[in-house]
């Protein structure tokens, strides 16, 4: 087990390396760091000074080293726009796109996973069906089409929601949350609808898909057999063995969540990082973009360490060294 | 009064392309204490009857006829709940792949728990004590330890043996059994049967076994019943039915068993499932491109001389070379086969014979060791020409002859492959020639060319996987156990025809298989390999009367006894 967990921790240090390397050679030769600080009048002396000062006519490898040391401790510069420590800027937006995408994992889990086993358990019903074909939509929908339907119905015929923003927030620390407030769970309920509904779709098609696998095995022929009744076949027997192969699925979805929050949060105007990296694209606020590639690639590499670990607590036939 | 009687049973399949029948009218009883067997071919409808007993068949299958009685109670009329009640509680079951049989993500004793509990509501700690004492019964060692266990911590034996102690909990009256050894090997086949026989025996249950297997039906069955395409052709003692059958369907089943205890010349009357390919057609092999321009060197000593083989699997991978975990499949194993015989190699799963077979024809490579083929060394060989040369002198025959055949290929292009590959014939016309003939041969029929190999039955598709090897106009065939998935008539016209090739084309052959009476049937001479070692080579004939080694004499004594196989009617050759 320990072995286990030191071999992919060390697979992680390597693939954030590389992100950091990607990353940092964006900052580096993505134009001229240098141009992109000063203005049109400061004078050639000027501008080697600040290269001398800001290390830039070290070597590669020292200045990518720099870089990566700096990131590991969560500095990554300051922005070329706001004039801010990157981190603080996405400090103050972190918690906004977590929570957002937190209700959005909560609503595909929780209602992907029934629906998926219903519709694999009743695959013949009327609701079963009626199930599948809204699933389509869901699947072939992009997310910004959704949001925009969204808000024209509620937000702007049915007038019941708000229609961007997080509402009021409470501030706890440094974080800011919007659970605490009616206007700030109010506000959550279109973008994280939004949000969750193709992946809500994948779940539920991959749940059904593989419930319908399980259901065909010997196993459950044999519990059957055994006179066990239909809840403890589908839920104990069935249901876990179903769910070994969706945890993996589940696991890098949720990183997508995170990451592919950019869309969402543009079209609810939702002040999390996403929306803070759209905007420093357009204004080719480089060290922002770089902090958010290695942000994103640290979730992925975290929830994908949870996977493998839970993967290992569900799954006895992966412990061979307790065998 | 019958603990369980059958009566008058039909069960239809309804489909798009009509009605099938898979059950008709048939009866059936079993006494307690009694072990009847279900004997047919695939197809016959005898797994059915067993789930149309315990009230599990498979959607859309329905019983449109008949009734089924346990102690005179008509259970096929209960409601879906009673009937589940009757599951495990009065009627047990046990099927035939043990690997798949149990839920791998719960402890063995959280499945005996759950059910024992289910049905005799004795309490956690009462349940426990049971469970534990279940196993003990059905024999698995330090049962108060390793019921802590996970399914997949057990072999496949003592699998079965969970499986059979899950199908006891609740003490049924009746078990239904189907292909309970199938998967098993050959020793543990015989413990598990002998298990199965006492169990019923001392509680005084009745058993309904299921099975394709004469060897097992020889084992442990008081009784018979035949089945053939849904009817039920006869019933009588065991004695009767393999001594002395009536029904000719029962005769030609029974004749195309390999028998363990005389060698015959040729499997006779085998063709009442599958019509026998028609080998009208034959070839003139004397002017025929197949018997052709088979002007091999003679050969200088052995044909094929093994010398010290050994292959290693690594089991856990590592950095480091002193951290690896190996194994060794195969283990010093050195023997000759000499031109023209049928050398036969016998073990059970997992003793090496597939690995033997597979460094032979180069698709491993031998950590050590020679495979001395015509007089070169085949591991020596550097440059790929000199490979495909002797490649093209050996072929292999698969065991499975549903993943052997590529599913997107035309059989015409299938057996084209090795003949456009190796350059072996001129124009494509002649490529096309060849194929036709080489199906007629093989008893096909050159229609088949056009056709995909899913059209097939599993015997057709050995057929054309023989097509396909003899296209190469090989001198030397590798059969990996041509036949085990196959039924048994299949599988006695398929080891004729494989005789009839030998024999008119001179070949020489590596026979693999994990059944004694089919090696006797089949070989010259034979090897018998045990984890990895070979323990005994010897003529076909002295290992069978006279066997050396403790090991095969193990085997032999554990080999189903067939004695009361009728004789009638067969050819038995002198050797």
């Amino acid at each position: 087990m320990f072995s286990f967990i030191f071999k992919r921790l060390l697979q992680s240090v390597v693939v954030m390396l590389t992100v950091a390397l990607i990353a940092f050679a964006m900052f580096r030769f993505v134009g001229d760091p240098i141009n992109n600080m000063v203005g049109q009048d400061t004078s050639q002396a000027d501008r080697e000074a600040l290269a001398e000062a800001l290390g830039l006519n070290d070597p590669f490898i020292v200045q990518f080293g720099r870089f990566a040391l700096n990131a590991a401790e969560g500095d990554f510069g300051f922005s070329y726009k706001y004039r801010q420590p990157v981190s603080k800027l996405i400090l103050e937006r972190l918690a906004a796109t977590l929570e957002l995408s937190f209700v959005a994992a909560v609503l595909t889990l929780a209602i992907g996973i029934p629906a998926g086993v219903y519709t694999a358990l009743k695959s013949k019903g009327l609701l079963s069906k009626g199930i599948m074909t809204l699933s389509l939509v869901g699947v072939s929908l992009p997310t910004f089409l959704i949001g925009i339907l969204l808000i024209l119905l509620f937000g702007v015929i049915l007038r019941w929601l708000p229609t961007f923003g997080r509402g009021e927030v409470v501030a706890l620390g440094w974080w800011t949350t919007g659970f605490l407030t009616a206007s700030g769970l109010k506000s959550l309920i279109l973008p994280s609808i939004t949000l969750a509904l193709f992946q809500m779709t994948l779940i539920m098609r991959l749940v059904r898909a593989e419930m319908l696998e399980v259901m065909r095995t010997d196993f459950i022929k044999f519990a059957r057999a055994r006179g066990l009744p239909d809840r403890a076949v589908h839920f104990r027997h069935a249901l876990k063995n179903t769910l070994v192969p969706v945890i993996t699925i589940t696991g890098l979805q949720l990183g997508s969540l995170i990451a592919f929050a950019i869309i969402t949060e543009s079209v609810f105007q939702w002040p999390g990082m996403g929306l803070l990296f759209i905007q420093a694209v357009a204004d080719v606020d480089i060290p922002i973009m770089a902090a958010y590639l290695v942000l994103i690639a640290f979730f992925f590499v975290v929830i994908n360490m949870i996977v493998d670990i839970l993967y290992y607590a569900v799954d006895p036939r992966l412990r061979v060294d307790n065998a | 009064m019958d603990l369980l009687n059958i009566n008058n049973l039909r069960i239809e399949f309804p489909s798009r392309h009509g009605t099938v029948i898979a059950v008709d009218d048939v009866t059936l009883t079993v006494q307690p204490g009694e072990v009847l067997g279900v004997v047919g071919e695939s197809g016959a409808g005898k797994s059915t009857i067993g789930n149309a007993v315990i009230g599990l068949l498979e959607p859309p299958g329905e019983m449109t006829g008949g009734h089924v009685f346990l102690k005179e109670q008509g259970i096929d009329t209960l409601s879906p709940e009673a009937k589940r009640k009757i599951r495990g509680r009065k009627i047990g079951m046990i099927f035939q792949d043990p690997l798949t049989s149990l839920d791998p993500l719960q402890t063995i004793e959280q499945q005996l728990v759950e059910t024992i509990n289910l049905h005799l509501k004795l309490g956690e700690k009462k349940s426990q004590a049971r469970a534990v004492d279940l196993l003990r019964q059905v024999g698995i060692p330090d049962p108060e330890n390793r019921i802590k266990n996970y399914p997949h911590q057990f072999s496949g034996g003592m699998r079965q043996r969970v499986v059979i102690a899950l199908a006891l909990c609740a003490e049924p009256e009746v078990i239904i059994a189907d292909e309970p050894t199938t998967a098993l090997d050959v020793s543990i086949q015989a413990q598990i049967l002998e298990l199965m026989r006492r169990l019923c025996k001392d509680k005084k249950v009745g058993m309904l076994i299921i099975t394709h297997d004469m060897g097992v039906i020889a084992d442990i069955t008081d009784r018979v019943a035949v089945m053939y395409r849904g009817k039920l052709v006869e019933e009588g003692t065991t004695a009767k039915i393999l001594g002395n059958p009536d029904h000719p369907y029962t005769q030609s089943l029974i004749s195309a068993v390999p028998r363990p205890d005389v060698r015959l010349k040729r499997f006779p009357m085998v063709n009442y499932i599958e019509a026998e390919g028609e080998r009208k057609k034959l070839l003139d092999l004397s002017t025929h491109w197949l018997g052709k321009a088979r002007d091999y060197k003679a050969v200088q000593g052995p044909f094929i001389s093994l010398k010290n083989l050994v292959m290693t699997f690594v089991t856990k991978p590592a950095l480091l070379k002193h951290n690896r975990v190996t194994f060794n499949a195969v283990d010093d194993v050195s023997f000759d086969i000499n031109e023209g015989e049928v050398f036969g190699l016998v073990g059970e799963s997992g003793s090496g014979k597939s690995t033997v077979a597979r460094m032979i024809c180069s698709l491993y490579r031998p950590a050590a060791g020679e495979v001395n083929f015509l007089g070169t060394d085949l591991t020596k060989i550097k440059s790929e020409k000199e490979r495909d040369y002797y490649r093209r002198q050996m072929q292999m025959i698969f065991q499975d002859p549903f993943s052997s055949l590529n599913g997107r290929m035309r059989v015409m292009d299938i057996i084209a492959e090795p003949i456009r590959f190796h350059k072996l014939a001129g124009s494509n016309r002649e490529v096309e020639q060849i194929v036709t003939d080489l199906l007629d041969h093989v008893g096909l029929g050159a229609q088949a060319a056009v056709r995909f190999p899913h059209e097939f039955s599993g015997g057709q598709r050995q057929r054309i996987s023989i097509a396909r090897a003899l296209a190469t106009r090989p001198r030397f065939l590798i059969c990996d156990e041509p036949t085990s998935a196959l039924d048994v008539s299949i599988q006695a016209q398929i080891l004729n025809l494989l005789k009839d090739l030998q024999e008119e084309l001179g070949l020489t052959m590596l026979f693999i298989s994990h059944d004694l009476p089919v090696i006797r049937q089949m070989c010259d001479r034979v090897g018998v390999m045990k984890q990895g070692k070979l323990v005994e080579v010897s003529a076909t004939e002295d290992l069978f009367e006279n066997p050396k080694a403790a090991y095969t004499r193990e085997l032999l004594d554990l080999m189903p006894r067939l004695d009361s196989l009728s004789l009638e009617g067969l050819e038995v050759e002198n050797t």
